[in-house]
């Protein structure tokens, strides 16, 4: 292992973590308002929401690219705050890993905050709990396990993004260049040796995390 | 006889496509996938034969036909790729010859950036500067050979981003993500100047000349078309085409 490698380990830890943080805060509340409302809007939202989920990510990494790009309406957005274009940075592939991996997050925390239903909100309501208090003593703690998925599943996720950095990420060590980028660069480049170490970890890394996500859910239902 | 040949030779001509036409797999660098298109068409229109072009990375390429890729062709960013094919016995040595030399551009997307001497590269006028990944791609090792040449490859690494090919770096100028970039002068020019935006065509001494080899793969051995395409890369046509985007032989 080479110091590129320990710096691609890093970054893309750094990547997924800081991703599913985003994700916790921004997908709970979204899943709970699709959780609880049924109309058109939510549909769409929905359906919006899913879309990371069947779309190749070169389409994703495309459209960014054009969006953030000094042309783009983000791009312009982001040089009038005065934070530079987007592309090429962490916080651009911060924001593209946040898009790409929300269907992982607001998937698993709808179904469990559905599979909760009406009746303990209503038993905690008669209890005079407000909103805030049943949403946090009540809901959060009985979807759990959802929580635990949805976590675990976008941190996976997000270390297993190749095509969107491919094409915002320019490659930049400590900067863009994840793990997935550095296993293309070393196979292209025909350092097979190398490629296994990193491949070969990624393998191990999945199966250790699917593997601890069953036996978690499991020891729950016992 | 002669006469007689020559008589059906337009004869021949019109039916030797319906009798031999064949398809042949055909790998182009990044670089030269526009010109070949071009070269492409012309060829599939005056034999018949059919060409399924992929472009791409020649390292990639390399990787690709190693593992039994399917190419009958390859035309490379390089000299060195064909010829350690021929090593590898991939590919059919006598038939490596350089098509074409390709020259290096920097290059922005807009007007008034980039001057005729490269003298931007020593300003701090911009954040981002895009090449081919130097690793795998010939037009990223005579970028970063051009810029140590020019004595500003130091100031410049922190500005890198690369592409995982030409195309990709690119890509990153034209969509104005990289303010200037090292690009194959095919991407940006035509007839004779640049489409579009500003850029300055690097000095050909500034780096190792940029020779761009073409080699049969054993795996078109037999094809007819393979080695017809081979030969119309030779021809006044298709190097007519080639000088129109820059490229020098």
């Amino acid at each position: 292992m080479t110091t590129d490698d320990w710096v691609a380990i890093w970054l893309t830890a750094k990547l997924a973590t800081l991703t599913t943080v985003l994700l916790l805060g921004l997908g709970t509340p979204l899943a709970w308002w699709l959780a609880r409302t049924d109309s058109f809007w939510s549909r769409c939202v929905g359906a919006l929401v899913t879309m990371p989920l069947v779309l190749p990510p070169t389409v994703l990494g495309f459209y960014l690219l054009l969006l953030m790009g000094s042309q783009g309406p983000v791009g312009q957005f982001t040089t009038w705050l005065g934070l530079g274009l987007l592309p090429f940075t962490f916080t651009g592939l911060l924001i593209a890993s946040v898009i790409y991996s929300l269907p992982f997050t607001v998937q698993p925390l709808q179904q469990a905050f559905r599979a909760i239903g009406a009746r303990p909100l209503e038993v905690a309501a008669t209890l005079r709990a407000s909103p805030y208090d049943t949403f946090f003593s009540v809901v959060l703690p009985l979807a759990r396990p959802g929580l635990i998925t949805a976590a675990v599943m976008s941190f996976a996720h997000t270390v297993g993004e190749f095509g969107v950095v491919l094409m915002i990420g320019g490659n930049i060590p400590g900067q863009t260049r994840v793990i997935s980028v550095l296993l293309y660069d070393r196979v292209e480049a025909l350092e097979y040796t190398q490629a296994h170490y990193l491949a070969a970890g990624m393998l191990v890394f999945s199966f250790v995390v699917l593997l601890g996500l069953h036996l978690l859910n499991r020891e729950r239902r016992v | 006889m002669k006469n007689l040949t020559l008589l059906a030779m337009p004869l021949l001509m019109t039916l030797a496509p319906n009798v031999h036409a064949a398809e042949v797999q055909l790998a182009v660098a990044a670089n030269f996938a526009v010109p070949m298109q071009k070269i492409v068409a012309a060829f599939e229109q005056s034999t018949g034969h059919k060409v399924l072009l992929s472009s791409g990375a020649t390292g990639k390429f390399y990787a690709q036909i190693s593992q039994g890729a399917p190419f009958e062709v390859l035309l490379a960013a390089d000299d060195e790729t064909p010829r350690r094919l021929v090593q590898d016995g991939q590919a059919v040595a006598a038939s490596q010859f350089t098509y074409a030399q390709g020259r290096l551009a920097l290059w922005s997307a807009k007007q008034g950036v980039v001057d005729n001497a490269g003298a931007v590269l020593k300003t701090a006028s911009f954040k981002h500067l895009a090449i081919a990944n130097p690793k795998v791609a010939p037009y990223g090792v005579a970028a970063t050979e051009a810029m140590i040449a020019m004595g500003v490859y130091s100031s410049m690494l922190p500005k890198l981003v690369q592409g995982e090919s030409i195309a990709q770096a690119y890509q990153f100028v034209s969509t104005g993500n990289a303010e200037l970039g090292f690009v194959a002068l095919s991407q940006v020019y035509e007839h004779g100047r640049m489409r579009s935006g500003s850029g300055w065509v690097v000095p050909a001494q500034l780096h190792t000349p940029i020779k761009q080899d073409a080699v049969l793969l054993v795996r078109g051995r037999d094809n007819p078309a393979a080695s017809a395409l081979l030969g119309y890369l030779k021809t006044d046509a298709a190097r007519a085409v080639m000088a129109s985007y820059g490229y020098v032989h």
